[in-house]
């Protein structure tokens, strides 16, 4: 089996248009999320959404005729740029595409062909003149790492020499209505694992990984990977997490490495009761309790398909710097087993990490990292 | 030497007929998908209230999967591989119904939770108590020799003992499943050839 690298790296978030910015604001522990007084039918929402205008400002020193392309479409094409220009594309390069909704608010003006994520990937593809058909990965809030994982194993089956593996969501007003529906969403900045949390805040992002066989220039390797299904409930997590626990049981059997290998944990935490407490019980029957562990949702808010790709950049950056994310949000442990949330920046040797997902359908992602 | 896989079995939900290995088992002259999904539980008699509360491609992905899985929890690592082009657009479109009109907003959780195309993978987890390996992809056309790929890396990687790949596309009442169980005993071969003749 050819072992797989991640290579380069790109991120667009409200709290910068490269992974330079974004590496600094959470140093800082900036947060894109803010008050959204009004937001459609919805007035004073916590949301982490990136300025239409700078969307454009930056779109447009890539592409003249912006009238041509959706706000989704620009966000794709913003992200991939750079990293296409330094990486190319050969005849067996990949393009897989993580998103939940893709362009969803296509359905408001009665838009029904551009909803389709199979449109998306494709007008894509034609942009950068990919010469393989997408792959699209949409599997609630799994897609990101799971996209990841897809690549890898693609990879490693020699389908494929090298793949992009891009992620976007937008915040709309179609997954605003059904997050508020479920009573899922918190009326304060989240708070993941705290005591007080109240629930998600959603937010917009997109990334991108190259993912690649050759070493040289590598950032990371992927090393083990997996995604189970709980089998338990399809809108909510197993109470004994038991398909997270499998996930990284089978993740860290592949990579052939004890838990106590593991440096940092970069946890899905959306701030929601049985979220949180589901990750705390299968750390806990996993005896990885006393890791250091953090959500990032406090920084960018809940970015659904793309959150496990976007994670998965900060935390490659996170291990390059030697540097633990500090979990913003958080103060009083909230949930009923012990996990060792990241509090302050500290400096720390990061050889391994793992990074989860978890999300309706009851579908978990675990991947391992190793530098 | 390579270990070899086969299609054990294989599954079709079409213009109101079910095709189990290619042989017709059960027709309805119901038009209206619902009443044919109904009239296809019944058939298998199946007693799962739960399929009550399904959307179109959660029923349509469950009754293929009926056909092929053992009415038992499943004792083999069986992963699920299922595939579409329109995503869950079908419960999307009842979803955007629900809150495009301000003074009749009545967004529900209940049809929510369906806009997502891979909670029918955790339907089908959940009767069979599949807690195993999943994954669930959007393409213009079921893509054969990635899923073939796909499936592969899963068995040669004992992340899986066996391996049910479908196509379950819903749309507007418009249906189409192919399923097939991937195993390493058979006489049919794992090949694109095989699988795209499914598909005829």
């Amino acid at each position: 089996m050819k072992n797989v690298f991640i290579k380069q790296t790109n991120c667009i978030t409200p709290l910068g248009f490269d992974v330079a910015s974004n590496w600094n604001a959470i140093q800082n522990l900036q947060t894109g999320i803010s008050l959204h007084e009004q937001f459609g039918a919805f007035s004073n929402i916590y949301a982490s959404c990136i300025p239409n205008s700078k969307i454009k400002e930056n779109f447009q020193q890539i592409e003249k005729s912006v009238d041509d392309f959706s706000r989704i479409e620009q966000l794709l094409i913003s992200v991939m740029k750079p990293i296409i220009d330094s990486n190319g594309i050969q005849p067996k390069t990949a393009l897989i595409l993580s998103t939940t909704k893709g362009n969803i608010s296509a359905l408001e003006n009665n838009d029904l062909q551009s909803a389709f994520l199979s449109q998306l990937a494709k007008k894509i593809a034609n942009y950068f003149q990919f010469q393989t058909e997408p792959i699209i990965v949409s599997n609630a809030c799994v897609s990101g790492v799971m996209a990841l994982s897809v690549a890898k194993r693609m990879l490693q089956m020699q389908v494929f020499e090298n793949a992009y593996v891009v992620a976007v969501d937008e915040v709309t007003e179609f997954v605003v209505s059904g997050f508020n529906s479920f009573q899922a969403m918190s009326d304060e900045p989240c708070k993941p694992y705290d005591a007080s949390r109240k629930g998600v805040n959603l937010g917009e992002a997109a990334a991108v990984v190259f993912v690649d066989t050759k070493p040289e220039n590598a950032l990371v390797e992927i090393i083990g990977d997996a995604n189970i299904n709980d089998a338990n409930h399809i809108s909510g997590p197993s109470r004994t997490g038991e398909g997270l626990f499998l996930s990284i049981q089978s993740a860290l059997k592949e990579a052939n490495i004890t838990t106590d290998k593991i440096d940092a944990i970069s946890l899905h935490g959306t701030a929601t009761l049985y979220n949180d407490e589901m990750e705390a019980i299968a750390l806990n029957r996993l005896q990885m309790q006393q890791i250091p562990a953090q959500s990032m949702k406090g920084y960018f808010g809940h970015t659904l398909g793309t959150s496990g790709l976007l994670e998965t950049v900060l935390l490659i950056e996170s291990m390059q710097k030697n540097t633990l994310i500090v979990s913003k949000g958080f103060v009083n442990l909230g949930v009923s087993q012990p996990i060792q949330i990241t509090t302050e920046i500290a400096k720390k040797d990061i050889k391994y990490a793992l990074k989860t997902a978890s999300g309706f359908g009851g579908c978990n992602s675990a991947i391992v990292l190793k530098k | 030497m390579k270990e070899s896989y086969y299609i054990s079995n294989s599954c079709v939900i079409k213009n109101q007929k079910v095709f189990k290995n290619e042989t017709l088992v059960f027709e309805s002259n119901e038009a209206d998908f619902n009443a044919f999904a109904k009239a296809t539980y019944k058939n298998l008699q199946l007693e799962y209230p739960k399929f009550f509360k399904m959307d179109g491609l959660s029923k349509l992905a469950f009754l293929a999967s009926e056909f092929l899985l053992s009415d038992k929890n499943e004792a083999d690592n069986i992963a699920l591989l299922f595939a579409n082009k329109s995503a869950s657009l079908d419960t999307d479109l009842k979803h955007q119904e629900s809150i495009q009109d301000k003074d009749n907003f009545f967004p529900s959780p209940a049809i929510f939770v369906y806009t997502l195309a891979n909670i029918c993978i955790g339907e089908v987890s959940i009767r069979h108590q599949l807690k195993s390996e999943s994954a669930f992809f959007c393409s213009e056309n079921y893509q054969t020799e990635f899923m073939l790929n796909y499936t592969n890396y899963l068995l040669q990687n004992q992340k899986a003992d066996k391996v049910l790949c479908g196509w379950a596309e819903f749309l507007n009442d418009d249906y189409q499943a192919v399923f097939y169980l991937i195993e390493k005993q058979g006489t049919k071969e794992h090949t694109i050839n095989e699988i795209e003749n499914l598909f005829k």
